[in-house]
């Protein structure tokens, strides 16, 4: 009988969440769907049980992000797995009455194959999840978040136990350097290596840290699985501890992600209740707790030694290593810190074997990348595929290509510290190693497509203000230079560059990679110089010909109406804050380019696709 | 959201605060965080209660009080709209919607209206970039936006929040 | 334990735990600094004291690297020296150019910095921070944000050495800002007025308020002297233009204080060019023998020209050697009529302790008294 067996685990609901012809209905709790009201939704689900008197026999369950945000509020109905996409409280009635108590999937809730147009039935069949592999996101949209017991179902705290019982702490970490995992963080560096360095400081403390301050814009990945599986991050940490011989942890997580928070204090407190965290752990004799520590607002506190700094309370700026976090860290001791991911992947490699996770993926790429995929693509969301898939797969069968018939013009990995990637780089795998030798990063998961409209030199004005406003200032290539450098973009994009600024860009570009203190500014130049290697042309256009070609730089296009086109509706004339468009009713109009602000708005307003850009 | 104008700030609710820190070392956001949970903005009696109660210098809070974007020194408008400038919300849009608000109210990010009613705020992404544009007014999350339906969901928000009152 | 190093080639040994600056230190090699001074704690800011080591990534801060067995480091490496001229470019397009006016010409690390590296100040359409020069109304630090170059020296000067912790970075990033307090004025912030902000400024961001215009580096004479305010022994330099003190300021070879100053030290000098200050001993007229000749021959002088010295009471400003003189008597005097325990001594916390000592030998074995005591006790 194992250790964990002692314990007072709800064996009721395991036996529940395990039976297969369990009847249930997963509502999509996450962020993104909270915010198209799927808490309604839920509680519409519940009346019309309680109306029918099913509430004892159908669970509704709450659950954490399916990734396929688009689609959302999502409700999945199971055994059966019927996938419900856009669903409202006024579709609780259809859901209850001809699935649950007819028997019938409710045709026009189901999800539509883009490229086919035909109702797709269930979850896995749906086109965003053929390419998916869902190592790390397995109990997402499965289990309830905030029920220990729905965890431990699927293994959880096992890892745990057998780390505690059957293996010393060289072991895991000889484990864990075994299955290769590459810290999910950005970096990529060999996350059992940076164990070992913090188990070899002869110093205690010693502090496990989870970096859960996921601050590039585009990106949601953690809090996907701090909302969805936050025991996984719970356990990983632990694990953790006893590798490095630490007791304390500290989840650092942006104050932006209060579902996270929540849900991550749900996860402590029922943990340390079990037993499986806080004093004497599982009767082992050792003892590890955390305390969530929220961020406060600055993207530098990703930065692991500005986010040690933020949890001292200081401000969050960066110190320079050496000495490395594993030597002296939080407090000047031996610190380790993760990503969320990171840690997650820990319980699966213990429990599964470092040869099953290194089955996945690449050879110098174990595993799966998770992916937050936006921008001009089909179907957003968040994606877990397995390491070497290219970005043509995901863009075009997990996305399912770009909307309107757009053309795809590039994707961005890695954030305002990332790159640009082409459409003759679609075939590059998608692993550390090969993103970084095209010219971009893997960075922590954001993945942006960027199609025909995007004008690629704004795209890098566009982080590079996000760098200056997220600078902390400490050292003057990066608070002067990301300064410097939009003035220059800043120019270009007003109509206003001049010959020698892309030389004058590349120059302080190089400054900035080699003199900044920490990463962000040593990447920051990074997303500018990557649409500067694969789309000089499109900078050159604006210094040299003052023209836009994605039509997008205000200061360089004019918006005119297309006579033949427009019908006289007067809607765009009423709409426009400048009063710039005149026109007679059913008469085409004219915009007045002198006044026209150039807002778009009337572009926005137009059923006709009247109004053209030049 | 912030108080009136002119009230006296009432120190002692921060009891509570400094009692629940009391053995944390490195509480200074928290317990800050929890004060502008309190009063809807940092102000300075408050700044300085948290330097004595620490023993820190005054200079220190207010580094890192605005070293943060989270915190504010002054008192906001009744109603916080945040659009997410966030890279999906970015190129799905939120010029225009901030080009909308600015007009409509005539205020830029980082201000309120004279009326006190709307404050503007940028954020760099609330994590809902598969609803982008995002905003977020008050507490309510609102996505796929267009400029005709913000001004619509704000202009709602404000007046069914008068009536209220 | 010492590790072994190579810097520039050359074989260096350096105590465990040290820097590869303090290493460089060691074998005469210079590296350029601009945020650090060897009294703080480094904090790798400014990036000037960049060198390049053998398998790093990139270029690391000579100030808080630590030294390694058998690390190579090159000080002069192209990845340094661009990166120094970087950084300095880049200070000077947010600096004014305003050497020609600035109090710290000839003593400005940035400006020696830039000739060393033939960086010229930038013509550039970007923004320069516009800050009020001198907006707060203290009488000693004056203070210009726009020359500030955020190195943090005065922050932690004023943390660490005086433990006031006045100033503090306030925001972030480009619009980071040099404030006292929480933007307060600096003797609202807790501020003792020590200067020792301005004795760190490497530039002339913070400067001596009352010695503006005064006289630049160059046009004064630096004359080192001891404080004559207490017994601590504080040296520093007297920076004399035209045979006045315009400034004084702290050295960093002072044996004793260092960089260190109190308010009165470091800006409590005006009383040497006060018309007011007796420079001469003045004695009571009925004290004096051949008083009328001696005035009249110029020797001594009636310290009040409107009371004559036939008041037997006017005081008379006269020598050394006649004042101690009629001191010498009357203590003679009233040893022989009332004593030795007729005295009583008080020593001063102004004198060293070499004159206290001397004065306590005065006290026991001139005066025969052990009534001896200090004015600190009062």
């Amino acid at each position: 009988m194992g250790l964990r067996d002692q314990l007072a685990i709800p064996r009721d609901v395991i036996a529940t969440v395990k039976n297969p012809e369990h009847r249930w209905m997963a509502v999509c709790r996450g962020t993104g769907c909270s915010s198209s009201a799927s808490a309604e939704v839920r509680q519409a689900l519940c009346d019309e049980l309680d109306a029918r008197g099913l509430s004892d026999e159908v669970e509704i369950r709450r659950t954490g992000c399916f990734g396929f945000c688009e689609a959302g509020p999502i409700v999945v109905v199971h055994p059966e797995e019927t996938f419900y996409t856009h669903v409202t409280p006024g579709d609780a009635e259809a859901i209850i009455e001809e699935h649950v108590v007819g028997g019938k999937p409710v045709e026009g809730l189901l999800y539509r194959d883009i490229a086919t147009d035909t109702a797709v039935e269930r979850w896995h069949e749906i086109g965003f999840y053929g390419k998916q592999q869902r190592i790390l996101l397995s109990n997402c949209g499965i289990i309830d978040p905030e029920n220990i017991g729905h965890y431990l179902a699927f293994d959880g705290y096992s890892a745990l136990e057998k780390v505690l019982t059957e293996m010393t702490a060289e072991e895991v970490i000889e484990e864990v350097i075994d299955s290769g995992l590459r810290g999910r963080g950005g970096a990529g560096f060999p996350a059992g290596l940076k164990w070992r360095f913090a188990r070899q400081t002869q110093s205690w403390p010693k502090y496990v840290i989870c970096n859960a301050d996921e601050g590039d814009p585009g990106a949601f990945m953690d809090r996907s699985v701090l909302e969805g599986d936050p025991h996984s991050v719970v356990e990983g940490m632990i694990i953790a501890g006893y590798a490095i011989g630490a007791q304390d942890g500290y989840i650092y997580c942006r104050a932006e992600y209060p579902l996270a928070i929540r849900r991550l204090e749900i996860a402590l407190e029922q943990a340390r209740e079990l037993g499986v965290l806080g004093e004497n752990i599982l009767g082992s004799g050792f003892s590890f707790d955390i305390i969530v520590k929220e961020g406060a607002g600055a993207f530098v506190c990703g930065e692991e030694t500005a986010l040690m700094a933020s949890i001292q309370g200081e401000r969050g700026q960066p110190w320079p290593r050496p000495p490395y976090p594993a030597v002296a860290g939080l407090w000047g001791q031996p610190s380790n810190v993760n990503n969320v991911k990171s840690y997650a992947y820990t319980p699966r490699i213990i429990i599964k074997g470092a040869d099953w996770f290194k089955s996945v993926g690449t050879e110098e790429s174990p595993g799966t990348a998770v992916f937050a995929l936006t921008g001009m693509v089909n179907c957003t969301g968040l994606i877990e595929v397995a390491m070497g898939i290219t970005l043509r797969e995901i863009i075009y069968e997990v996305g399912g290509g770009i909307p309107m018939g757009r053309e795809f013009k590039a994707v961005q990995t890695g954030g305002p510290l990332g790159g640009c990637l082409p459409k003759e780089h679609l075939d590059t795998p998608v692993d550390f190693d090969s993103l970084v030798a095209a010219g971009s990063v893997m960075g922590s998961g954001g993945m942006i497509v960027a199609d025909e409209t995007t004008c690629m030199v704004e795209f890098a004005q566009y982080f590079m203000q996000f760098v200056c406003d997220e600078s902390c200032g400490k050292c003057p290539p990066c608070r002067i230079g990301s300064t410097r450098m939009l003035e220059v973009l800043q120019r270009i994009t007003d109509g206003e560059g001049e010959e020698g600024d892309l030389d004058e860009i590349r120059r302080i570009a190089r400054g900035m990679e080699q003199g900044s203190l920490c990463a962000l500014g040593q990447l920051a130049p990074a997303p500018v110089m990557s649409t500067l290697l694969h789309f000089e042309d499109e900078y050159k256009a604006h210094i040299e010909e003052g023209c836009c070609p994605a039509g997008s730089c205000r200061a360089l296009i004019t918006y005119e109406i297309d006579p033949d086109l427009c019908t006289g509706c007067m809607l765009c004339a009423r709409k426009c804050p400048s009063e710039a468009i005149s026109g007679e009713k059913r008469e085409p109009h004219v915009i007045d380019t002198d006044l026209c602000e150039r807002c778009g708005l009337c572009k926005e307003v137009c059923r006709f696709d009247a109004i053209v850009v030049n | 959201m912030g108080t009136a104008n002119n009230t006296a700030v009432d120190v002692s609710l921060m009891d509570q605060v400094f009692e629940k820190y009391r053995e944390q070392q490195g509480a200074l956001i928290p317990i800050l965080q929890k004060a502008q949970g309190i009063y809807g903005y940092l102000p300075p009696e408050i700044l300085q209660l948290v330097a004595s109660r620490l023993g820190v210098a005054l200079g220190k809070v207010y580094g890192v009080a605005t070293f943060y974007s989270q915190f504010y020194l002054e008192q906001r408008g009744k109603h916080m709209l945040r659009l997410c400038d966030g890279t999906a919300c970015h190129v799905r849009g939120t010029t225009r919607l901030m080009t909308a608000i600015e007009e409509e109210y005539g205020i830029r990010p980082g201000e309120t209206t004279e009326d006190g009613e709307l404050s503007l705020e940028v954020v760099y992404c609330l994590g809902s970039c598969a609803l982008a544009p995002v905003a977020v007014l008050d507490e309510q999350v609102m996505g796929r936006l267009r400029p005709e339906t913000l001004l619509q969901q704000v202009s709602n928000h404000i007046s069914s929040q008068q009536v209220m009152a | 334990m010492n590790v072994t190093l190579t810097i520039n080639g050359k074989e260096v040994v350096a105590p465990e735990g040290s820097t590869i600056l303090e290493a460089a230190g060691l074998a005469d090699i210079k590296i350029p600094t601009l945020c650090h001074h060897p009294d703080l704690t480094n904090v790798g800011a400014c990036r000037m004291c960049v060198v390049s080591v053998e398998k790093a990534r990139t270029v690391q801060t000579a100030c808080t690297t630590p030294v390694a067995e058998g690390m190579v480091v090159n000080t002069e490496s192209e990845a340094a020296r661009e990166t120094r001229k970087f950084v300095l470019e880049m200070l000077l397009t947010d600096h004014p150019n305003e050497c020609m006016t600035c109090e710290v010409n000839g003593e400005c690390q940035l400006q020696d910095l830039a000739y060393d590296y033939g960086v010229t100040w930038p013509e550039h359409s970007g923004v320069l921070h516009a800050y009020d020069i001198d907006p707060d109304p203290n009488p000693f630090v004056f203070i210009d944000r726009n020359k500030c170059i955020v190195c943090g020296r005065c922050v932690r000067a004023c943390g660490e050495i005086q433990n006031r912790d006045v100033w503090t970075f306030a925001q972030r990033g480009f619009k980071t800002r040099l404030v006292a307090g929480a933007d307060q004025f600096m003797l609202d912030a807790n501020c003792e007025s020590c200067g020792q902000c301005v004795a760190y400024c490497p530039v002339g961001a913070l400067f001596d308020k009352m010695s503006l215009g005064l006289g630049r580096p160059n046009q004064v004479t630096k004359v080192r002297t001891t404080c004559s305010y207490c017994g601590v022994g504080c040296t520093f330099d007297l920076n004399v233009r035209d045979g006045k003190i315009v400034r004084v300021s702290s050295a960093e070879d002072s044996a004793v204080n260092g960089l260190s100053l109190c308010v009165k030290g470091r800006y409590g000098y005006d009383y040497v060019h006060h018309p007011d200050r007796l420079t001469r001993p003045l004695v009571r007229a009925k004290w004096l023998a051949n008083v009328e000749s001696k005035v009249e021959t110029g020797q001594w002088r009636a310290y009040d020209p409107d009371r004559p010295i036939s008041d037997s009471e006017s005081l008379v400003e006269t020598d050394w050697d006649t004042a101690l003189d009629v001191v010498a008597s009357k203590f003679t005097e009233v040893k022989e009529t009332y004593g030795n325990d007729a005295f009583a001594v008080l020593a001063s916390a102004k004198c060293t302790n070499e004159e206290n000592y001397l004065f306590n030998k005065f006290t026991r074995q001139v005066l025969g008294t052990n009534t001896i005591d200090h004015c600190a006790r009062l």
